[in-house]
Order: structure tokens, then sequence, then C-alpha cells
């Protein structure tokens, strides 16, 4: 028994060793050719979710808006009036929230979306990048309603619909190709350490904090050096948020580094999560 | 009697170590901070696993408990990483095993959709399949239940199908079956009869010896890690009997 070559008869036979990593341009091949996995689980996690609840779509949008609404309380009470002078802070603050709620549930679903889909892994074999990709696309359909209810906002506190709101979408397809590269980190990431996803939300608070949410970094760092300000900016998700400010609201600007970081920052991460995550997909499944 | 068949997997010197982060006794005696292997005790439940299956046949796996067969399993889907050696297949083998869902806060009816497009099936494919699935499964009244709501017969029935669903491939089948009535095992076996005859391959894990032979050409026996014997299903089985 011991003599024959295994490998040589399976190579012989033109079998494929199970389980190895097929190359990149074959994996995403795969991938498209499953697309519909993705955003169909999408969907159904929506669904799911929904039906749970009696207000079901309702908590999409109202579930940030009272996160919004508490933060604006209480910043608004505590940050010093200097922090916003001259903005219109509802429309301000809801607008950079909802924008902002798109990357923090990528991040924070995508980071579980191997791990808690353990039993399905283990189950059957696909391309496990469907999963963390899987997540940002919900969150991708759950944004569309965010963005409604953002416009009738916007419109009630007397910001009106101009042809620069047509370029919000430009926007946030980077910044989705920002969050999937994210969120396929993270997914690598939790897969390594468990310990992991007790570390997102305190990553996500931070950037919160970071990205100037309820105040604006433009008018906080003004009196600083500038070299602080342009490290803010170099942060792609105050630089998304403060490019969808600048199509909706009046008196919001940007300039060229965070027109250049948003877009180079999101390829560049997204090209970066797809080879990080795909590199390891022999391990995702194995407890 | 199989050299001309055509092989569909290839067990190339299978080694399988579990790792695992012991705490107790047994760990005591080495705990220390700086030492990386701190109360880490290695399981070898695969040492040197070789064989090859081919076209239309199907293998029962038999052994005590703990003796590596699920490993094995594990480790032909591609689940497991070997430390040596290397399984080869000819399509990706897929494994039903004991885990009771695929998504369990999903109803029936969105798992079988899910599970058919992971499985790479088009939409269409899956809508032209789905009445077949929700037939051989037999609990049609429940595909609007999420699957966290099922007995583990009834999830076993309805991944079974999931899974039976896409032809000539490799199967791999642990236990999978045993928590189903009479009538849904019979079913089953006779569906992986078809299934071999179709030019797949079929392992069937089973501690019902009586199942094994109504339904496998071969049989493999793994015993502490080790092939033990592999060859004709009364032969094995006399001699796995004989030695409990
Ligand atoms: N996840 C795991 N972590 C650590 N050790 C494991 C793990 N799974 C199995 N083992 C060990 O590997 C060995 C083989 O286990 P395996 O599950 O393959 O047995 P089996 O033949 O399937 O048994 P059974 O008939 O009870 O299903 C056992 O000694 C077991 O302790
Ligand atoms: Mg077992």
């Amino acid at each position: 028994m011991t003599e024959i070559d295994y490998a040589a008869l399976a190579r012989e036979a033109g079998l494929e060793r199970v389980g190895a990593r097929p190359p990149l341009p074959a994996y995403l091949k795969e991938m498209w050719e499953r697309r519909h996995f993705a955003t169909r689980l999408a969907r159904y996690r929506i669904e799911a979710q929904l039906s749970q609840n009696r207000l079901g779509l309702g908590w999409v949008v109202l579930s940030p808006l009272l996160q919004a609404a508490v933060y604006g309380f209480v910043f608004g009470l505590i940050m010093d009036r200097g922090s916003r002078a001259g903005l219109n802070f509802i429309p301000f603050l809801v607008t950079g929230f909802f924008v902002f709620q798109f990357f923090a549930q990528s991040f924070s679903q995508g980071a579980r979306s191997i791990t808690g889909n353990a039993s399905l892994v283990r189950s059957l074999g696909f391309p496990r990048m469907l999963l963390p990709v899987s997540a940002v696309i919900r969150n991708l359909y759950e944004l569309v309603p965010m963005m409604v209810v953002l416009a009738f906002i916007l419109v009630g506190y007397g910001e009106y619909p101009s042809w620069s709101w047509l370029l919000v979408p430009a926007v946030l397809f980077f910044m989705m190709l920002f969050n999937a590269g994210i969120a396929l980190i993270a997914a690598r990431l939790t897969v390594h350490l468990r310990d992991f996803t007790q570390i997102v939300p305190i990553i996500t608070r931070l950037i919160l904090y970071m990205t100037g949410i309820f105040y604006s970094l433009e008018l906080v760092l003004a009196d600083n050096p500038p070299w602080m300000l342009t490290l803010a900016q170099l942060n792609p998700v105050h630089d998304y948020i403060q490019m969808v400010r600048s199509m909706v609201l009046e008196g919001q600007e940007f300039n060229t580094l965070i027109l250049v970081t948003g877009i180079v920052g999101g390829i560049a991460v997204f090209i970066g999560g797809i080879v990080f995550f795909w590199s390891a997909e022999e391990r995702y499944g194995r407890d | 009697m199989t050299d001309k068949q055509t092989p569909t997997v290839v067990v190339d010197n299978l080694h399988v170590d579990y790792k695992i982060f012991a705490s107790g006794k047994a760990a005591k005696d080495r705990r220390s901070l700086l030492s990386r292997q701190r109360g880490v005790r290695v399981v070898h439940a695969l040492k040197g696993v070789s064989f090859t299956a081919y076209e239309g046949e199907s293998i029962g796996v038999i052994g005590h408990n703990g003796s590596g067969k699920s490993t094995l399993m594990r480790a032909v889907a591609g689940l497991q990483q070997p430390v040596k050696g290397a399984v080869y297949a000819s399509s990706r083998p897929s494994l039903l095993g004991v885990n009771a869902a695929l998504l369990s806060d999903l109803t029936g009816e969105k798992n079988v959709i899910l599970g058919g497009l992971a499985l790479g099936m088009t939409p269409e494919e899956v809508e032209e399949r789905y009445d077949s699935i929700v037939e051989f499964s037999g609990i049609r009244e429940f595909m609007d239940l999420p699957m966290q709501a099922y007995s583990s017969g009834m999830a076993a029935r309805l991944r079974f199908s999931i899974a039976i669903s896409r032809n000539h491939q490799i199967l791999l089948v642990d236990e999978a079956l045993a928590v189903g009535d009479k009538e849904f095992r019979e079913k089953s076996e006779q569906r992986i009869r078809d299934l071999r005859e179709e030019a797949g391959t079929v392992f069937l894990v089973s501690h019902s010896m009586r199942s094994i032979m109504e339904t496998c050409t071969r049989v493999i026996w793994i015993d502490h890690g080790t092939l033990k014997m592999d060859g004709e299903p009364s032969e094995v089985i006399r001699e796995y009997k004989k030695s409990t």
C-alpha cells in the first residue's frame, strides 16, 4: 500500500488539492458567479431583522436618528458654540451621523461576518469573501431609506435641493469601496483573534470622535497649527462625510487633499482588503 | 476491480493535529507566561491516512468514537488544514455534518435559496429546483419557519435535500442521516445509490452497520487515526465487529 505515489496519481487524474486557495483572478471570477448569494443574503438579513420589530424598516432610519439626537443634545450643550459657529447644526449633525453609520455598521458587521456564520462556512464551500461583501451590500441597501429621510430633514431645515446633490452617490461609491476593504480586513482579523470583536466598538468610537460629527473639525482646528488639520483630513471617513456635507449644505466646502484622500484611500483600502482577505482563504471555517 | 476507474478523491498520507489550549492538571507543569507553548496540548487525530476513491463508489467510514472519522471528513472537505500530506479531488466536496442549520435565524425557504446559490447555482436554477428540494425534504409546511424552530431531524432533512440537489459531486455525509426517521433514511439512502450511479462519489460515516451494508460498495475502518482496513463491506464490518 505505502509504495503508491498518491501525489502522482492525483496529478495524472487531473485532481486539484482540496482547500487550495485559487489564484486571485479565478477567485474573483468565482465570486462574481455567486454574486446573487451576497445580494440575497443581504436582503434576507434585512427582512429577518425587520420582521422581529413592530416598527420594521422604521428602525433602519430611527435608530441612527435617535443616536444623532442624543449626541446632538449632549454635545450641543457641552461643546463650545465656536466649534459650530455659523453652521446649520441639525442638518450638519444628521448628515454626518447618517454617513458615518454606513462606515460603522459595515465595519462591525463585516468583522462578525465569518465567525458569525460558522455553521454556513463549515457546511458549504464557497468563496468566503462573499460574506463580508454581503454585509457591506446590506448596509448599502439600508443607506437608501436613510438618504431619503435625510433629504426631508435637509429641506425641513432650509437646505434646498441643488444640482450638487446628484454628486452624493459618487462620494458614497468611493466610501463603499473603503468600507468593503475595512470589512474584509476586520473579517480576517476576527478569525485570527476572536477578541478583535471587543475592540471594534472602541475603534469605531475613536473614529467617531476624530471625524467631527457634532463639531466641525475645520472650525475647531482653525487656530491650531495647520498640520493638525491636514492630519485630521487624512482620515477617509471624515473626507467622505465632509464631501457629502459640502454637496448638500450651504457654506461647506472641501479641498483637494480631502478629494484625493477619499478617492485614493477608497481604492487602496479596497484592493488591500481583497488581497489581505484572500491570502488567508484556506484558514476560514477551521475553528 | 477499481483500477480502470477514474479517481475522484486521493488522500495522500494525511496527518491532522488539533492544538488545544488546555488547562488543568496536565497543563500545570508547563505553565509559564514566557513560553509560547503554555498549556498547549496536541491531539494527533489522523496519523497518515492514504487511499483513493473512484467514480461511482460509495464508501462507508467506520470506527469507534474519537477514532478520527469526522476529522477525516472535514479534511477531505477542505475545512481542516493538514499538518502533513494532502487531499486531492475532482471537485469541491460538500460535507453534511451534524450541525443543525445553515442560517438558523432565516426561514427554511431562504436557507434553500441561499444554499443553492452558495453551491453555485444561478437564481433561475434555484427557482427551478426549489420545488423538488422541498418535496424531497418532506417538510413543506414548515418552510416559512426560521430554521432554529426546526427539530434536529427536520433540519437534517432540509440540509440533505439542499446538498443533494446538485449533481455530479463528491458528497460527505457525517452521521447527518442518523437523526432522520426511517422513511427519510430510506429515501436518502436511495438517493445516495442514485448519485453513485451518476458517477458521483459518496462517503458515509455511520455507526449503523445495517445502513452501511445497504448503501456502500466499500468500507474504510479508521482506528486511532490510522487506516486499519479498507475493502469489501461485509469483510471489513466482520473484522470491525470482532474487534469490539
Ligand atoms: N475541535 C477539536 N478540537 C480538539 N480536538 C478535537 C476536535 N475535534 C476532534 N478532536 C479530537 O480528535 C480525535 C478524533 O475526533 P473525531 O471527531 O474525528 O472522531 P470521530 O471518529 O468522528 O468520533 P465519533 O464517532 O464520536 O463521531 C478525538 O480524539 C478528539 O478528541
Ligand atoms: Mg464524528
